[in-house]
């Protein structure tokens, strides 16, 4: 421990130019300090390559049958097996982990952005600004949001899935835009806020540029997060075939189809769903390890101190980032 | 503090009328209950069929405004119109909070007890093997979709040679009362099961959190000094404390699972509100769909305001 903070008082010292990159470097070394965060990222890493590389080196594609394997269990040419049509699992599943990892990762910042712009404004603005917006948050807790996004989200879409993933962005900012609002309300005092707005910068430009940074700690966590949240409405909803429609696939899709078959032919359930899983995981703790990185005083960063005192332990500490997890959670079981 | 209940409710009522009228303009408009009639073999006539749908409040032809104002003034008197096979919404309703009730009871008061209890007690061994643990596996279970844990209970189950019965209510071939409340006893077992291992995670991961929290606070370092042995201290001044951050939470998730076990009852095959949730859009059910849209949003405003009543009645500083 004591070599870290050397290097960071170091790091301080130096010149103007360098403290900027030096900030940087503090974050990524903290980050890899959290070996369940390095290991999460390295594996959403391959599973990103995997699900774009891997399709043009299978001997079977998504849309092929191979007659003479229907339905068979995993075997040297389909080593995750075929379903009833005999398409190829192995296929199936990285064309599905495609689309669930984009739907993920362009959902999940999607939604902490939404998130961010709500509840800056409302705690930039305040008054009426704020009231209006704080009412349509708390209006849209109320509203049965799986049931209008079960509703809504198959007449939107229409096959599309970047609509779908507008609709699942505009259900879920609510617990982060009141965070963010709380956050800006303590910002919008300070000193250079109080300037910027004397010298007549427009207030939009002052959120962007002087109230987001300040909370891009918390934005950056909740990302992460949100993108496990977001893939996980995404299954629950093509679970049920509200969700993305054929011709597409997805994890979710997949996971749907092969649920009457699962006790009889688990590769068609289990191989999706172990990726889904895997997925949700690597998320999870990348995004513990972000939070550790800006946050030194999380638990994580306690636990180090005490681990450098006395145990022998050398893993790093987990904790449950999310709170965003809840809202979600009381209509997904 | 009675005044400001009041005013929560009132805000909360307006939100609830707001949201269930929400729900029914989006469910009139998008959902089409003309489809029932038309792939019926042989298909009625039209006129036949938009008087039907008229008789339903469901005439397409009906400006939506209209429609709306005679829903609402039906809602105002307790009726809440006919499903799309003509039975009565409210007694449907009321069936299927039962079955709800029956799955979750259970259910939801082990997972908050035990949620609880193990939170606390990974905060007291934190950074033991067993804090570390079950800290990789919440977060594996919270990566989980309900779908998966629930297939995944019944393959282990099947792989096991079958132990447990879990497909409907109770086994139809049980003979006398007592035969058929163990069958259903039986039957509940997944179900709950998948439900604990959700809410239990969600629980303890929050209760160990807020538990480190006061486990570091000088107050209980003070009970210690005057004299309380660490058992005491902990129960007495930690847990308490650690407890009413949690209770929100509890509250919030436990009530509004009662339209939220959707996939629970229906892997299961308990027709409860959460399946009735899909099943009325799939049968393009707008009167269906409407009346769980109230009741979601009236589940809110109870959990609101239990769990305001809850804080207080655990923090005296609210209640001051």
């Amino acid at each position: 421990m004591t070599t870290t903070d050397a290097s960071t008082l170091s790091q301080v010292e130096e010149p103007k130019v360098r403290r900027s990159r030096g900030r940087g470097a503090l974050l990524v070394r903290r980050f890899a300090r959290n070996r369940l965060a390095l290991v999460g990222l390295g594996i959403l890493v391959l599973l990103l390559v995997g699900a774009y590389v891997l399709p043009s080196f299978l001997p079977w594609s998504y849309t092929q049958n191979d007659w003479n394997a229907l339905g068979v269990a995993p075997n040297a040419s389909h080593p995750f097996g075929t379903n009833h049509p005999g398409v190829d699992m192995l296929a199936l599943t990285m064309r599905g982990l495609q689309k669930s990892l984009v739907i993920g990762l362009v959902g999940g910042p999607l939604t902490t952005a939404v998130a961010a712009l709500v509840g800056a404004s409302a705690g930039y603005f305040g008054g009426w600004v704020d009231r209006i917006l704080m009412w349509i948050l708390e209006l849209m807790l109320v509203v049965p949001s799986f049931l209008l996004l079960a509703i809504i989200a198959p007449r939107l879409s229409h096959g599309t899935w970047l609509i779908f993933v507008v609709v699942l962005a505009a259900f879920g900012w609510m617990i982060t835009a009141r965070v963010v609002r709380s956050m800006t309300q303590t910002l919008k005092d300070r000193e250079y806020v109080l300037a910027a707005r004397y010298m007549g910068v427009n207030p939009m430009v002052i959120i962007v540029r002087h109230i987001l940074p300040n909370v891009a700690s918390i934005l950056i966590v909740d990302a992460t997060i949100q993108v496990g949240a977001i893939v996980l409405s995404e299954t629950g909803l093509s679970y049920f075939g509200f969700g993305i429609q054929p011709p597409d696939v997805s994890l979710g899709t997949l996971i749907s189809d092969g649920e009457p078959d699962a006790t009889t032919s688990p590769w068609m359930f289990f191989f999706p769903a172990g990726f889904l899983i895997l997925m949700g995981l690597c998320t999870a703790f990348i995004g513990d390890g972000l939070r550790d990185a800006f946050d030194p005083t999380a638990a994580g960063a306690k636990a180090r101190v005490k681990k450098a005192k006395g145990s022998s332990d050398q893993e790093p500490m987990v904790e449950l980032a999310s709170t965003s997890i809840v809202v979600e959670e009381g209509t997904a079981s | 503090m009675g005044r400001f209940l009041l005013r929560r409710a009132v805000n909360y009522l307006i939100l609830v009328f707001l949201a269930a009228t929400m729900t029914y303009f989006i469910a009139g408009t998008a959902l089409e209950p003309i489809v029932n009639y038309l792939s019926k073999h042989p298909q009625p006539p039209m006129a036949t069929i938009h008087n039907l749908l008229r008789a339903q409040n469901l005439d397409p032809n009906t400006p939506i405004v209209v429609r709306y104002w005679h829903w609402l003034t039906g809602v105002l008197q307790g009726n809440f119109g006919l499903t799309y096979n003509g039975d009565s919404v409210a007694a449907e309703m009321g069936r299927r909070i039962f079955v709800s009730t029956e799955l979750l009871f259970l259910a939801t008061i082990i997972s908050a007890v035990s949620g609880v209890a193990f939170g606390a007690w990974n905060a007291l061994r934190q950074y033991r093997p067993s804090d570390k643990a079950s800290t990789v596996i919440s977060y594996a279970i919270l990566a989980t979709p309900t779908v998966v844990i629930a297939v995944t209970l019944q393959t282990f189950d099947n792989w096991m040679g079958s132990p447990i019965q879990y497909i409907d209510l109770y086994d139809p071939s049980a003979h006398g009362a007592v035969a058929i409340v163990l069958s259903n006893l039986e039957h509940l077992i997944l179900p709950t099961l998948t439900l604990w291992l959700i809410q239990v995670t969600l629980f303890s991961r929050f209760q160990r959190s807020t538990m480190l929290d006061v486990l570091q606070a000088d107050y209980l370092r003070t009970a210690r000094a005057k004299g309380l042995t660490y058992r005491q201290a902990v129960l007495r001044h930690g847990l308490r404390t650690a407890v009413i951050p949690v209770m929100p939470l509890l509250v919030y998730n436990i009530i509004l699972l009662f339209t939220g076990a959707t996939f629970t009852e229906i892997i299961f095959g308990w027709h409860g509100m959460g399946e009735w949730l899909v099943t009325s859009i799939q049968n393009n059910d707008v009167n269906a769909t409407a009346a769980i849209g109230v009741f979601t949003a009236g589940l809110v405003l109870v959990a609101g305001l239990v769990s305001d009543l809850v804080y207080a009645a655990l923090d005296p500083r609210v209640r001051a």
